[in-house]
């Protein structure tokens, strides 16, 4: 069965280690922190300028000066800092951040990134997106492998506008983990219970399919 | 001490004129500079260019900039989560230059540092490197951004003397201390003015050589934009 957004967070959370500092997008990327195993230490960066970021906070205690990225309240963990944007962007830019992982519209074999902006439709801007791709080492995309009218979002090309070129590392997807590796995806596991004809068939790209691709365990 | 306190926002604006390019401080809504943005609103200064990540709320901070139509051009980073701004922008009243938030803050830096310019991979090979001179170092390619240039940066900071020292306090710092000295006046506004000497030199977020006036700040809203919480077990 394909997996729901929860499903993919716990795949994703996975790929979480030990010593990781992370940046969260908004989001699919937001619900990995709820499962991160809790015998490692990890810290969650917000770009607006939080690293150590916490849970949301109970019911009357939020404060209006503490947000994330994607302007809700929350907490800070001990060992929390705060700074400005331009050394926010220092931490991403500079390569300090271990691994970002966010979402897309799109992505393509030669590791390609679409995800802030339709044609002809509202465009509400790339945020900090383009930075964190351009930067990043790890990056790993959480999406659904088809959109909403069922065309696939793993393409041989971008057909939207581009945040980022030959960046994308890794997609956990509804069906499927891929991995983008000399301008290909290789598919690396199967959702519990969907074929590897199942996945072929949602994705446009070519996909390199080689022995037997076990299933997740979640 | 070099005295930088003006008595009030009136003060604190002297000089602001219709057509100027101005930076504001601010993540959404938090640490946004409420006072500045009302007295622009009062005093209608039209084909303003707005630098700021975004572009508030359809009826709270730069929103209201945006609904007065006082704003020619907006310079941001994401600027969802405002009717007005769409209307305006698909219909053309507005201009829009979107920029990546790290660029537009390092953009703000740049300009504080003396920079003319920077070579950044955030959007190479996407179209906001379009037009723009690419390099490469260390075979990687970057895209040349230049500095902003503004008229005023309004700041909003948390405490502040007046020395003009400033500090602020969690997200909402943000955009503001890399605004502080990169237009030719910085006008920051405070929650709290403390007297001169009350501020510990090591824990002062931004000199006070880089801004130009500050006062005391009145009646902030300090709305929250998504107010998440969880409950008690």
């Amino acid at each position: 069965m394909a997996l729901d957004k929860i499903g993919i967070a716990k795949r994703i959370a996975q790929e979480v280690q030990d010593g990781f500092y992370v940046n969260l997008g908004i989001g699919i990327p937001t619900l990995v922190a709820n499962y991160v195993r809790d015998d490692i230490e990890v810290e969650f960066q917000s770009e607006n300028g939080v690293l150590g970021m916490g849970p949301f906070p109970f019911d009357g205690e939020e404060d209006a000066d503490i947000i994330n990225a994607g302007k809700q309240t929350i907490t800070t963990l001990p060992g929390a800092s705060f700074f400005d944007s331009a050394m926010s962007f220092a931490m991403i830019r500079g390569k300090h951040v271990d691994l970002t992982i966010l979402g897309a519209m799109e992505v393509a074999e030669n590791g390609d990134i679409a995800n802030w902006k339709i044609p002809g439709k509202m465009v509400k801007g790339m945020g900090g997106a383009m930075d964190l791709v351009a930067s990043a080492e790890n990056i790993i995309v959480a999406m659904m492998h088809t959109n909403k009218h069922g065309d696939s979002k793993i393409l041989k090309r971008c057909s939207l506008p581009l945040t980022g070129v030959g960046c994308v590392t890794k997609v956990v997807t509804n069906l499927a983990v891929l991995e983008v590796k000399d301008h290909q995806f290789h598919l690396i596991e199967r959702a519990p219970g969907v074929s590897v004809q199942e996945i072929q068939e949602a994705t446009e790209a070519t996909l390199i399919v080689k022995g037997e691709i076990p299933e997740m365990t979640l | 001490m070099i005295n930088k306190k003006v008595n009030n926002v009136e003060e604190a604006l002297v000089g602001v004129q219709s057509e100027m390019t101005f930076m504001l401080g601010g993540f959404g809504l938090c640490g946004i500079p409420e006072n500045a943005i009302s007295e622009l609103v009062k005093l209608n200064v039209r084909e303003i260019t707005c630098i700021s990540n975004n572009a508030g709320v359809d009826n709270f901070g730069l929103g209201l900039l945006l609904q007065n139509k006082q704003v020619k051009k907006m310079i941001s980073s994401y600027v969802g989560e405002n009717d007005e701004f769409e209307r305006q922008m698909l219909s053309g009243e507005l201009e829009v230059e979107l920029t990546p938030q790290g660029t537009l803050a390092e953009k703000c830096r740049a300009a504080q540092a003396g920079f003319p310019a920077f070579y950044t991979p955030a959007g190479y090979g996407t179209e906001v490197a379009e037009g723009k001179e690419t390099r490469e170092f260390d075979g990687k390619m970057y895209v040349l951004e230049a500095a902003y240039k503004a008229d005023f940066a309004f700041i909003k900071a948390w405490k502040g003397d007046a020395a003009g020292n400033l500090i602020f306090k969690g997200t909402s710092r943000n955009f503001n201390p890399n605004m502080c000295g990169a237009a030719t006046i910085t006008v920051a506004e405070v929650e709290e003015m403390v007297a001169v000497g009350v501020l510990d030199p090591d824990n002062v977020h931004v000199p006070g050589i880089f801004v130009q006036r500050i006062f005391q700040g009145e009646g902030y809203e300090k709305r929250i934009e998504q107010r998440t919480v969880r409950q008690k077990k």
